[in-house]
């Protein structure tokens, strides 16, 4: 079957987690995908609208805000990579480094078995998937915290310089990994439900703490 | 900003403010769409606590990445919907959670406003009337995918058919689909406008 017709299963949300990875790779190259995604989009919207309402409990609604108002606090909120000097790439920075408290020390080498690793995490069933909104990137994370980062939109680092994965969680930046150029990076530490991870460009081998502004970030399921 | 002035915004402009971390005008989008994403998130996930849990979760991850979203290519309820749902589904999935039969118990009634209730009805009468239109293979893939939460090769398992087909029904259907509800906004959008 043709890859174009996966888009319908995309915009259902019904493809597994390898070929919805195969489809977004194929989106970003395909202005004919794009464009039938947006309108099997307007359909799924409509089905979404269409579930049939059920009011939420009124206390959801406080632990949202209660919640987003506590990462305002301490988390840098998501901005396209671009956009980052024009909100002040400095308290951006001293945000981030500000969370780094504690690291383990953490060398990536990507020999075979790091790809026998990789694919084993990309291929669990019953790994959760979740992707930035713009789709540069995505977290794969199975049951046991194993984690693999696939990230497809990003140019490759500078001379001299790598990028690193973070995990966040209560204040703390662990460091998760270091890698180039997208690709799929294994993450060294496990990652739970409710914890960030998100990737700096750092000095070439990486930093105890981060110090470059967050490229993106995804929140674990 | 008090929220009452953000009543006159759109919803692609409170996500914007959602973006420079405005949580007044994450209050006001979830007062728009929250009903709507936790009826969703409970449709696939017939479980309360799990259906709040999602719709937390696709708030937080609008609060996050509000500023990642592309008004040209979608509305921002759609996406926000988008978020909600794709949770939705790989907690169904995580959960090995599922309805035994999607699409047999009609969905309650909404309680919200009496305005609300009525621009959702006549919503959920519009893609009811185009769900029917559709050969049943269709419509069962469709649903079982969309509010069931299973995948393409779940499915085909399911309903002992080749992966193709059931791909094939899921693209040809909401190929029709699309036409059906295109076609039904251009001919009633006068109504609607505002």
């Amino acid at each position: 079957m043709d890859v174009h017709e996966l888009t319908a299963g995309y915009a259902l949300d019904a493809l597994d987690p390898a070929e919805r990875e195969r489809y977004e790779e194929h989106l970003s190259s395909c202005q004919p995908c794009r464009e039938e995604l947006e309108g099997f989009r307007r359909v799924s919207g409509a089905l979404a609208h269409a579930a049939g309402g059920t009011m939420p409990p009124a206390a959801l609604r406080a632990e949202i805000l209660e919640q987003a108002r506590s990462e305002r606090s301490n988390v840098v909120p998501l901005r396209r990579r671009y956009l980052v000097p024009a909100i002040s790439g400095a308290a951006a920075i001293a945000a981030v480094a500000a969370l780094a408290v504690g690291f383990w020390a953490t060398s990536v080498s990507r020999d075979l078995d790091d790809a026998r690793r990789d694919i084993s995490v990309l291929g669990d069933p019953n790994a959760s998937y979740i992707e930035t909104v713009n789709g540069e990137a995505a977290l794969v994370v199975r049951p046991s915290g194993e984690a693999a980062l696939v990230v497809r939109e990003l140019e490759a680092a500078p001379a001299g310089m790598d990028y690193e994965i973070w995990v966040l969680d209560a204040g703390t930046a662990r460091r998760a990994g270091l890698f180039e150029r997208p690709g799929v990076a294994r993450l060294t530490q496990p990652v739970e439900p409710g914890q960030l991870v998100t990737v700096t460009l750092e000095v070439d081998g990486g930093t105890d703490a981060p110090t470059g502004a967050p490229l993106f970030t995804v929140a674990s399921v | 900003m008090h929220s009452r002035d953000l009543a006159h915004l759109s919803d692609e402009a409170l996500v914007a403010l959602v973006s420079r971390s405005d949580d007044l005008a994450l209050a006001e989008l979830y007062d728009r769409v929250g009903g709507i994403a936790y009826g969703l998130a409970y449709r696939v996930l017939r479980d309360e606590s799990l259906a709040q849990d999602a719709v937390q979760e696709a708030f937080l991850g609008l609060w996050r990445s509000a500023g990642t979203f592309v008004p040209e290519r979608a509305k921002a309820s759609t996406w926000i919907l988008t978020l909600v749902h794709r949770r939705a589904v790989d907690l169904v999935r995580r959960e090995q959670r599922r309805r035994t039969e999607p699409i047999e118990s009609a969905p309650e009634p909404f309680e919200g406003s009496a305005e609300d209730a009525a621009g959702l009805r006549l919503q959920r009468e519009r893609v009811q009337s185009a769900l029917a239109e559709l050969p049943d293979q269709q419509r069962e893939a469709i649903e079982l995918a969309y509010y069931g939460g299973y995948s393409q090769s779940e499915l085909a398992e399911r309903l002992g058919q080749p992966l193709g087909t059931i791909k094939s029904r899921m693209f040809t259907g909401l190929t029709r689909l699309r036409e059906l509800l295109d076609d039904e906004a251009e001919r009633t959008s006068w109504t609607y406008t505002s």
